[in-house]
């Protein structure tokens, strides 16, 4: 629809919104009787998180005034935001490589309020998904781009129909996805092209 | 074990892991018997999220059996049936007491912890595994009612209750005039949970029209697709007397469409911490003084929001990460008087092994997906 068409342009005085009375709104009965459910929950009483911050002690189970702590063990990296490392943490993919160095000089250096430490962080991203890359040849388990993609699920999923069918707009932007993809594989590559050059000359 | 791994920006695959081990003496350890991809694991899976390491394991949302407990767990036994909330949680921390944890994430103070959520929420590898770490067994986890179905338990994990948890964000009274942006899983069940907390009109906005279609028979609402109008704004307006809705629920978030400068510059490029355009009409189209609950997630860099708009209208901005385990009571309540049905939303059922088309499709938005299911040991 156009803007033009989209537009109403009757001269009604008697639009409610201009008036204290406001629009109508529906019975109540009419929203039970086709809703199943309409207004159990009408009572605030009777919705779990008003208010929205509670106290509620001694009801969560804990039994610690401060939990045990976990152990440390290689060091941990953590927000210079926070007093102490927290007790309990997870232990997932500790920092190695260039991106473990990239990811502790963001969290050494750059508190939560920083955009440098965000922007380190993601750059540190982009170098670990080379290295993880470079990583997976060496240890025999290769990294297969198109399989990892998911792609496969254009055949099954009906890829052209769903896009076709819906008045959908994210097609504008879909085709950008094998660039962010292959993003990090060009940049590496035309840098390992600059420094071979400069060996060279 | 088998896990569903990052690779890099629209990349995982399912590799052999370590099974996860006992850290802290009240540590379970799950094995997963259902678990989902949340429209929050996409964020994760387009490379949007600062601190995503190639290697981590997503998924916040799963159900499973206690496999191991710590020595100091007493409410759990290996073999009960639990449903996991998404957010770590210590239960006892100034912040716990107030529904926001401290205790679990050292890397931000910004965020509490997540399971499978990047390294920016702790560190904690998620469920779309076979096994995964639960910490703190004693507070987070609960045991899934023998009434309920296992699909239903594992969308209270987070989709249902944070939906739910945004319609009461809203403020909603008696016959308000409620517009949900977004027709994916949280948009869909935030427009049925308004109607329990006593809206008049539920208006639900979407480009996609088979999430629309299901906004209209799961949750009775009225729909929009916004590419049918020159200015969606102006058709809210219109389609509320000119007033503009009392309250909006984004359940939309950083990867928001509409714009195409603003969906480059956010999701792509990663110029801004989310693409602010469902956020901003949402701003423009309440009415002055309305209020407007936030359940989409945004990243931690700044987006270009419409303040001046949210300042001078008078709104209310509430928002949070939904406080799961609270919502239970009271939602299983809903479900076993079949108020709600969460299951009639899942569109697929995925064996692990395949998680890696699930994800294209969840992401491309193909094959009518709404919500994908994925089942670790469906050999
Ligand atoms: N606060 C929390 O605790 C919490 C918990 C879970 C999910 N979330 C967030 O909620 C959001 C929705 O989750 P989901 O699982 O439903 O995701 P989803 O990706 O399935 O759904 C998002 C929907 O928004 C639609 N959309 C895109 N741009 C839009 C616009 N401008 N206006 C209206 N609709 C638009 C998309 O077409 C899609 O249908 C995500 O951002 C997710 O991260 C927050
Ligand atoms: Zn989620």
């Amino acid at each position: 629809m156009t803007l033009d068409e989209q537009l109403d342009r009757t001269p009604d005085a008697q639009v409610p919104t201009y008036t204290p009375a406001g629009p109508p709104r529906p019975s109540a009965d009419e929203l039970r009787a086709r809703i199943p459910g309409w207004g159990v929950d009408l009572d605030p009483a009777d919705r779990p998180s008003v208010p929205k911050l509670q106290l509620d002690p001694g009801r969560t189970g804990a039994h610690w005034d401060f939990p045990e702590r976990q152990q440390e063990e290689p060091p941990r990296e953590r927000s210079i935001e926070h007093r102490f490392l927290t007790p309990v943490f997870g232990t997932a993919q500790p920092t190695r490589g260039l991106s473990g160095a990239i990811r502790k000089l963001a969290y050494a250096r750059w508190s939560d309020a920083q955009t440098a430490h965000w922007l380190a962080l993601i750059a540190a991203d982009r170098v670990d998904v080379v290295e993880g890359f470079v990583g997976s040849i060496l240890s025999g388990h290769p990294d297969n781009l198109l399989a990892e993609t998911g792609i496969r699920a254009e055949l099954t999923g009906d890829g052209l129909r769903s896009r076709t069918g819906d008045g959908r707009t994210d097609w504008k932007h879909q085709w950008m996805d094998p660039f962010v993809v292959a993003a990090p594989w060009v940049l590496a590559g035309a840098g390992a092209v600059a420094a071979v050059r400069r060996l060279l000359r | 074990m088998r896990a569903m791994v990052y690779r890099g920006p629209y990349r995982i695959r399912v590799e052999e892991k370590d099974r996860p081990r006992i850290e802290h003496p009240n540590d379970a350890i799950v094995k997963v018997q259902l678990a989902a991809i949340c429209g929050s694991d996409l964020h994760l899976y387009h490379g949007m999220m600062p601190d995503t390491r190639v290697g981590h394991t997503f998924g916040h949302e799963f159900i499973g059996i206690v496999d191991e407990v710590g020595s100091s767990v007493q409410s759990l036994q290996v073999g009960d049936r639990v449903m996991v909330p998404f957010n770590v949680f210590c239960g006892s921390c100034w912040f716990c007491a107030r529904g926001l944890c401290h205790n679990v994430n050292p890397n931000a103070t910004a965020v509490g912890g997540i399971y499978g959520y990047s390294h920016t929420t702790g560190g904690y590898d998620g469920g779309q595994a076979e096994y995964v770490r639960v910490p703190f067994a004693d507070v987070g986890p609960s045991l899934i009612p023998d009434w309920m179905s296992d699909e239903d338990a594992v969308l209270c994990t987070d989709a249902l209750a944070t939906a739910y948890f945004g319609a009461q964000l809203g403020e909603i009274v008696e016959g308000d005039t409620v517009v949900v942006f977004g027709a994916g899983p949280i948009g869909i069940f935030a427009a049925k949970s308004s109607w329990l907390m006593g809206a008049g009109r539920v208006i639900v906005v979407d480009h996609l029209d088979h999430r629309l279609e299901k906004a209209r028979t799961f949750a009775q609402a009225e729909t929009l697709n916004f590419t049918e109008y020159a200015d969606i704004v102006v058709e809210m307006k219109k389609q509320t007397d000119y007033l503009g809705a009392d309250v909006a629920i984004d359940a939309v978030g950083a990867e928001a469409d509409g714009n195409l400068l603003m969906h480059v510059t956010s999701a792509k490029l990663k110029l801004q911490g989310g693409s602010p355009v469902a956020l901003n009409w949402a701003i423009d189209s309440v009415r002055k003084g309305g209020t407007i609950s936030v359940m989409g997630a945004y990243g931690p860099l700044f987006s270009a929001v419409k303040f001046g708009d949210a300042l001078n209208k008078g709104l209310t901005l509430r928002m949070n990460q939904c406080p799961v385990k609270r919502q239970w009571p009271r939602l299983f309540e809903h479900i076993r008087n079949g108020y709600l049905k969460p299951s009639e939303i899942v569109t697929h059922r995925v064996p692990l092994e395949h998680i890696g088309e699930a994800y294209h499709m969840f992401s491309a938005k193909l094959d009518g997906c709404i919500k994908p299911l994925i089942v670790p040991d469906a050999a």
